[in-house]
């Protein structure tokens, strides 16, 4: 079980090893904060689609498979998504379409179809647990490395927290405006992945 | 917004792939050579347009008179699950010749998040009927734009000396990263500036 938890973090990892949910992984990682709030909500999704899909493996009929699958999914997507706009407002403005998105976001779909389908739903949360915690702390990094080279400050919370400062007042007025921009976040998951390849190729 | 700036704005200065970060699984996933990505974005646009037909019309006159708005992920992606798998099977049958040259990338449209998002973006902008398939047909041009281009500088890697950690995905993740950082040029055709 533990085994299927680190899996998921390192080997499977959603983002920098099966290059799936991209979209979410560069659009929402202008702040650190953002992306924590993205991973948190696809940790929810994955965890109880993983479990419902696990519950009801043995009732849902093979051919019929995939759309149920989607809705379950949804169900729980549309969940995430209410209840972001009625606690955090601001967060939910600032992840707009990329919540709803999260459906067809092939990473939850593949792990309900390649692990849940097939497995107790204690493992399948396991593996809901592990995959998600893998993709948040990669949306975090990128968030990290965006947030502290384009405004200078990290863990900024809107209208909360203003942030720490890194580099001090100079650096703020003056930044990487760059990488809080979309060209950013190509660069930084570009930066990344191929840190990821290289510590890897040397094991 | 007249048609026209609304036409520039999705296909070049928000470009839906490089600015809005929507469709880049298949961005990146088929664009290693000109002849398939071209395909696919003949496909994305083929069913984008017809989807957001359909889900306008699902919208304003299912949706929302019956209150049932809380539903639209679940209404819009099982439509356009069962939309693409309708016209695989219809292709097959009737028209074998665009079957052959769209048909393997049909299912992989479901999982776009650019047909779904074009979708939400549509309503959450409040566009009417015209201006959301404008919207859409510019999208996916822009969508068939940046896959063609990228394609094209990828073909070219394939033979250039690259470090081995930065092979596959990263080298093309900052070809991206350059492509984005031209698109913004754009910015200036609508008289904004950074």
């Amino acid at each position: 079980m533990k085994r299927t938890f680190l899996d998921g973090i390192i080997k499977n990892n959603m983002v920098l090893v099966l290059a799936i949910g991209l979209c979410p992984a560069l659009a929402v990682t202008t702040s650190a904060y953002n992306a924590l709030g993205m991973g948190m909500a696809v940790i929810f999704v994955l965890v109880f689609s993983n479990l419902l899909v696990s519950l009801l493996r043995n009732i849902i009929p093979k051919n019929l498979r995939i759309p149920i699958f989607v809705i379950i999914i949804s169900t729980f997507v549309t969940i995430v998504d209410y209840t972001l706009q009625a606690y955090v407002p601001p967060l939910s403005r600032q992840l707009g379409v990329f919540v709803p998105l999260i459906v067809v976001n092939c990473g939850i779909l593949g792990r309900a179809e390649g692990y849940s389908y097939k497995n107790p739903p204690h493992y399948a949360v396991m593996d809901g647990l592990g995959i998600g915690i893998g993709f948040t702390i990669v949306l975090f990094l990128m968030g990290t490395i965006r947030e502290i080279l384009g405004q200078g400050i990290w863990l900024s919370i809107p209208e909360v927290f203003p942030g720490f400062q890194v580099f001090g007042e100079a650096f703020t007025n003056s930044s990487v405006l760059l990488m809080i921009l979309p060209p950013g976040g190509f660069l930084a998951i570009a930066l990344l992945m191929g840190l990821f390849n290289h510590f890897r190729r040397d094991k | 917004m007249s048609l026209f700036l609304l036409f520039l704005s999705a296909f070049l200065v928000n470009n839906i792939v490089l600015m809005r970060f929507l469709g880049l699984c298949p961005f990146f996933g088929v664009s290693s050579k000109i002849e398939t990505a071209f395909g696919m974005g003949m496909s994305v646009i083929f069913v984008m347009t017809l989807s957001t037909i359909i889900t306008w019309f699902l919208y304003r006159y299912i949706l929302v008179p019956l209150d049932l708005i809380y539903l639209r992920t679940v209404a819009f992606i099982l439509v356009i699950a069962s939309l693409v798998q309708f016209l695989e099977l219809f292709f097959k049958k009737q028209v074998p010749g665009l079957y052959s040259a769209l048909g393997i990338f049909l299912p992989l449209i479901t999982t776009n998040c650019a047909i779904l998002g074009v979708a939400f973006l549509n309503i959450d902008s409040d566009f009417g009927l015209l201006s959301s398939v404008v919207f859409a047909i510019s999208s996916a041009t822009g969508f068939l734009l940046a896959i063609v281009l990228i394609a094209g500088i990828r073909e070219r890697l394939e033979n250039a000396p690259i470090p081995e950690a930065l092979k596959g995905l990263p080298i093309s993740f900052i070809t991206a990263a350059l492509m984005a950082l031209a698109f913004l040029g754009f910015l200036g055709f609508m008289g904004l500036s950074l």
